[in-house]
């Protein structure tokens, strides 16, 4: 049997965990930038509490921009700046910025190959009470499809806080996304994190268990309750959806020989999506894909709408029980 | 400061380039391009800091085209300014082209930025202005939009950024022709009244004749001793300027002359006499 990675340096989850939403990891991300790049001017379209870029504008209000509520400009207007040498981040929910500013981000800034950072804010349906108006499912296929993108979906506040400072250091257009509530800190600051290579972080050889974003901590919940029927599952987070660790998935493939992936996000064209392209090609497997089966979300609070659209540890526990009986 | 004789010589010879391009092209933007030529003659040649050696020179001004399917003039242009040999011309939208159908910043030397799209362009120049404003930079912006691209809305919002921010170092164009590809503006989506609109948004507006090149290079004049609010200079033009059987007719926008004899009429209009391919190979000043 496997178990977690001693080299991954994992929090005890087991024993309990932290709750916070990885828009703080974002928000200490940029306070850190601001203090070591002359570069970086982060920018919000009115929602600069909700987003944590309020910490930027109170500490170093010369390095904040606000647009108000004007997505499309604040998108093109970063791509301008990004020209002159500074390296924006532009901040509102994901909703209104992969949605609303999608062209704005296609041809100005892909096509242009302009060096503009965007963070997503309010994805998945966590976003909760709000409802679906504000729960943001479809940016990982909006942004995964632009070339030149690079698309990370942090597990969690350390890990977005990583990828923050990574961004600036990256020439060309990034998305991070990032979710409103809290949810568990299960990485350390040792936890080995690469954009663009996918991390094992528990061994096993039955089933290979997918994830992104604050999924992974349910694929691990997941594993530990397969484990106690004798199933040996590997769990993977795959916080880089674009560029796609292909070597990472293809040998989970070949060593599992089953494939589960798990994402707050519609099941069509995510994180789902991506890995079924690689596999499918190369060395197709039986999978499956949890996240939201093609709906729109409602209101609701960010537990119930877990349960409810099909999103928890218990979720993937049935997918995988599918994928291993196709095995037989 | 050129002449205004030397620039009006040079503007005909900019029309020729585009006539003679989108005949050899096939297809791409006659109207929009040839309503715009004494905007661009009288920036480049007479305001723009510029140097063709270095399109990235930091102590450049910037020039952004918004209303990119208007390339033609911008490509003849640049290169009658040097900026890539003016043989280029004659690829414009072929395969393997440094020319696009429409601007794109990583193949065209002078080209800050790729547009097309309509109603991103005014953001981009904006968002240049604003980065170089606050590094402390003195160059200017300037960006051409259409007339029908201001139907779109984040134009309006690049207007209420640009004045909140104080862009001084920001100059709008409006190449006010009255045409858009459904016919005249006010037909199709009403835009007047345009100088009352931007003036509401907290500009310096200018009014002026696009094809009187005095106009346009004193317009530009004011604008750089503007030491408040962006300026948008509302250049009343004429789509298809200069070639009779184009002159205000919205059919024209996105169609090109044949080659043979009716590229070979549009020249002449122009003050062109020698057999069109002839101004494929000489340089820019040969005129027949």
């Amino acid at each position: 049997m496997g178990g977690i990675r001693e080299d991954v340096h994992l929090v005890d989850y087991r024993k309990g965990v932290d709750m916070v939403p990885s828009r703080d990891g974002y928000g200490h991300g940029l306070l850190w930038l601001c203090e070591h790049d002359d570069r970086v001017v982060v920018c919000d379209a009115d929602l600069a509490k909700s987003t944590r870029t309020i910490w930027v504008r109170d500490k170093f209000p010369e390095k904040f921009v606000d647009f108000g509520i004007a997505e499309q400009d604040m998108l093109a207007e970063a791509g301008g700046m990004s020209r002159t040498g500074l390296v924006p981040f532009v901040t509102t929910y994901g909703v209104f910025v992969a949605g609303r500013a999608w062209d704005q981000i296609r041809t100005s800034i892909c096509y242009g190959e302009l060096n503009v950072k965007i963070g997503g804010a309010h994805g998945g349906i966590s976003v909760g009470p709000d409802g679906p108006t504000h729960q943001s499912l479809e940016e990982i296929p909006l942004m995964r499809v632009l070339p030149g993108m690079t698309l990370v979906v942090p597990t969690d506040a350390i890990e977005a806080k990583k990828a923050t400072i990574w961004a600036a250091s990256h020439e060309g257009p990034v998305y991070l996304r990032f979710g409103r509530e809290g949810v568990p800190v299960i990485t350390t600051e040792e936890t080995p994190f690469t954009v663009g290579r996918a991390e094992v972080y528990r061994d096993g050889g039955d089933v290979a268990i997918i994830g992104c974003g604050p999924l992974v901590y349910e694929a691990l919940v997941a594993a530990d309750k397969l484990e106690k029927e004798g199933v040996d599952a590997r769990v993977i987070n795959c916080h880089t959806v674009k560029p796609l660790d292909v070597d990472t998935l293809l040998t989970a493939a070949k060593e599992c020989g089953a494939i589960v992936t798990a994402e707050e996000a519609q099941v069509y064209g995510g994180l789902g999506g991506a890995v079924a392209e690689v596999i499918s090609q190369h060395h197709p497997v039986p999978m499956r894909i949890v996240g939201i089966e093609d709906v729109f979300g409602e209101s609701g609070s960010p537990r119930e709408l877990l349960d409810r659209y099909g999103m928890n540890s218990d979720n993937i526990v049935s997918k995988v029980k599918e994928v291993i009986e196709m095995k037989k | 400061m050129v002449e205004i004789k030397e620039l009006e010589e040079t503007s005909r010879k900019i029309r020729r380039d585009i006539m003679v391009m989108l005949a050899e092209a096939g297809s791409g933007h006659s109207g929009g391009s040839l309503s715009a030529v004494e905007v661009l003659v009288s920036l480049y040649w007479n305001i723009l800091k510029h140097d063709p050696e270095k399109p990235d020179w930091e102590e450049r001004d910037w020039f952004v085209l918004s209303k990119g399917h208007a390339c033609p003039v911008l490509y003849a242009v640049l290169a009658a300014g040097g900026y890539f040999p003016r043989k280029a011309l004659w690829t414009l939208r072929k395969l393997d082209s440094i020319l696009q159908g429409h601007p794109h910043r990583l193949k065209t030397p002078g080209v800050e930025f790729s547009t097309g799209s309509l109603g991103q362009g005014l953001s981009l120049a904006a968002g240049a202005a604003m980065g170089l404003k606050r590094q402390g930079m003195p160059n200017s912006v300037f960006v051409l939009t259409g007339d029908g691209e201001q139907n779109e809305g984040a134009i309006w919002e690049a207007g209420m950024t640009a004045a909140h921010y104080r862009l001084d170092n920001l100059c709008a164009i409006c190449d006010r022709n009255y045409l858009m590809i459904d016919g005249n503006t006010e037909e199709v989506m009403g835009l007047d009244s345009l100088p009352d609109k931007w003036r509401a948004f907290n500009w310096q507006v200018f009014e002026i004749d696009g094809h009187d090149l005095g106009q346009m290079t004193y317009a530009y004049q004011r604008f750089l001793l503007e030491k408040k609010r962006p300026t948008m200079i509302i250049a009343n033009t004429i789509k298809g300027k200069g070639v009779s059987f184009m002159e205000n007719l919205a059919d024209w926008h996105g169609a090109t002359p044949k080659k043979g004899e009716q590229v070979q009429q549009a020249l002449a209009d122009l003050g062109f006499t020698a057999p069109w391919e002839e101004y494929k190979k000489h340089d820019f000043d040969w005129v027949g």
